[in-house]
């Protein structure tokens, strides 16, 4: 068995003549949670949905759970949990029905009420999911994804319209599964979301990875460098650098007195994600001028 | 065998939903019944009616039965099932369960029990209807009723599969039945539901003779109306076994034409 869950060798896909994916290299190792970035058009959806055996590749190699999805059968579905990005129409049935209808389909399903019970609707399983509100509907996506026991789970764009408080609770539910084992690849566009669950991230832009790292150190030690900011004479002010306790106290000292609005903050995934997406189109101006 | 027992739960499904879509029950089930009543008034003021030399007097719902009959398997397959799939194409219920490990064929064992359901009520309570409310008298030897079970049940399957075929057509859920809709009308004009076959064109019935629904409704012909009837057939004859084999043609490439073209998602997306 291959100790990893996904393997992704220099995958392509094209429309005509528009490259959509353009040779992505990645491995997600079993139990880690891996999330996938990059803006609308970039090819994120694309490439989880070969991964999750819709689409065909046109160059490649890829491999999930150890085998192949352009070829493999329903005993490998099996093993995957989906959650796709719309699902269209809420169906006529009740909560309960909906989840003992797809229990069924799988060789070996979490206990229905359990997973009722896991993604927040236990006073809800007898409601029509047509009667049910966005988020609540959402999360009825959700307990589809995970009824089989999935070995490896694909949540596209999960919390979209979820507010603040569901969200807490789904990234509960999220870390449950993580302790179990699970395998996860998310899609996301909340980079705070990514920072709370991913162990990994990689960033697609315009059909190529962009970057690849864990959360903790991605995008490099001169990006992550800290920042610390103050306001003087009324005046904000912020300094970079990676001794920021230094730099603080040196402040203090200078000022004869604790520096007013005093932060000092590492750059949140999110402004390290902007700013290299930043990068990346001012580079491709760049080309366009050189042209 | 589990695709069976899989299947068999999908028709249990697939029927509750339909139940509790109302609108859906009032249209494909109550609209062959509605026109035969419709049809029957408006044509039937003069009384019972001998429609050729020497033909005993039928009345007008009696000779429009089993055109009705025939439209509604035509209804309940094909263009409920086209619409019904184009639409779960595309609002993503078939990509989540093409994600799933559900197999197809489960997936179309359920439709093929909904169409069974809806078809086999809707055939009964147009008889019970006719029988019961508009006094035509239903054939009482066992003979006709065997022609009529497997015209019925090989007419079904037959709609059923081409509705299957015609769903991957749509490009889009409107497109489904703003393309069903009027092509299934059309039939129905050309095959003898609304209009007697013997009055259209010639030429006009060899081109409905290329569909199935002019074969379903001349066998439902030759098992509701006396057998003097069948002079006015284009060969004078009731054909049974040319019914059979068109049916059988069109189950064949309903079946091949699904297999080609049945996906999970839509071709666009």
């Amino acid at each position: 068995m291959d100790n990893n869950a996904v393997r992704v060798r220099n995958l392509l896909k094209t429309y005509g003549p528009r490259t959509v994916v353009d040779g992505i290299s990645f491995d997600i190792v079993r139990g880690e949670t891996f999330a996938l970035l990059g803006p609308n058009g970039a090819g994120k959806s694309t490439t989880v949905e070969i991964l999750e055996g819709y689409r065909r590749r046109d160059g490649g190699e890829v491999s999930v759970l150890d085998e192949d999805p352009g070829r493999a059968g329903l005993a490998w579905k099996a093993r995957l949990g989906i959650v796709l990005q719309t699902t269209g129409q809420p169906a006529p049935y009740t909560v309960r029905e909906q989840l003992i209808q797809f229990a069924g389909y799988y060789p070996r399903p979490r206990d229905v009420d359990e997973v009722i019970d896991a993604v927040g609707l236990t006073g809800l399983a007898g409601r029509r999911i047509a009667k049910l509100s966005g988020g609540q509907q959402r999360r009825v996506d959700v307990a589809l994804g995970i009824i089989g026991n999935p070995d490896l789970l694909f949540l596209d764009e999960p919390t979209t319209g979820f507010d603040p408080h569901a969200r807490r609770e789904f990234w509960q539910l999220i870390r449950r599964l993580q302790a179990e084992g699970t395998t996860i690849l998310l899609t996301t566009h909340y980079l705070d979301e990514a920072a709370q669950l991913a162990d990994r991230v990689a960033v697609i832009d315009q059909g190529e990875l962009r970057a690849i790292g864990p959360v903790d150190t991605f995008g490099g030690d001169d990006a992550r460098m800290p920042v610390v900011s103050w306001v003087e004479s009324g005046v904000a002010r912020e300094v970079r650098t990676d001794e920021p306790l230094a730099v603080a106290t040196a402040l203090a000292t200078r000022l004869g007195q604790a520096p007013e609005a005093l932060e000092i903050r590492r750059p949140a995934l999110e402004d390290l994600y902007l700013a290299m997406l930043d990068r990346a189109s001012e580079h491709d101006d760049e080309l366009e001028m050189a042209r | 065998m589990n695709t069976m027992v899989q299947g068999a739960r999908r028709a249990g499904y697939e029927i509750r939903g339909y139940v509790r879509s109302t609108d859906a029950v009032f249209f494909t089930f109550l609209f062959p019944i509605l026109m035969l009543g419709l049809f029957s008034t408006v044509f039937g003021g003069e009384g019972a009616q001998s429609y050729g030399q020497g033909l005993p007097a039928l009345t007008a719902v009696q000779m429009y039965l089993p055109g009705m009959l025939a439209a509604g398997v035509l209804l309940s397959g094909l263009q409920n099932l086209a619409i019904d799939i184009a639409l779960e194409r595309y609002d993503g219920t078939l990509k989540r369960l093409g994600g799933s490990p559900l197999s197809p064929v489960s997936y179309f064992l359920g439709k093929i029990g909904l169409v069974l359901l809806t078809g086999v009520t809707q055939a009964v309570a147009l008889l019970v209807v006719a029988s019961m409310v508009l006094g035509v008298d239903l054939p009482t030897d066992l003979a006709s009723w065997v022609t009529f079970f497997w015209i019925f049940l090989l007419g079904l399957a037959t709609s059923a599969l081409l509705g299957v075929a015609v769903s991957a057509i749509a490009r889009s859920a409107r497109s489904a039945s703003a393309t069903v809709v009027p092509v299934a009308l059309v039939l129905q004009f050309i095959s003898g539901v609304y209009i007697f076959f013997w009055l259209l064109p010639e030429w006009l019935q060899g081109i409905a003779n290329l569909f199935p629904l002019a074969w379903m409704a001349k066998g439902m012909r030759s098992v509701f109306l006396p057998p003097e009837y069948a002079v006015l057939e284009q060969s004078g004859a009731w054909d049974l076994g040319h019914v059979a084999l068109a049916l059988a043609i069109w189950s064949v490439v309903g079946l091949v034409l699904s297999r080609i073209t049945f996906r999970w998602i839509r071709r666009d997306a």
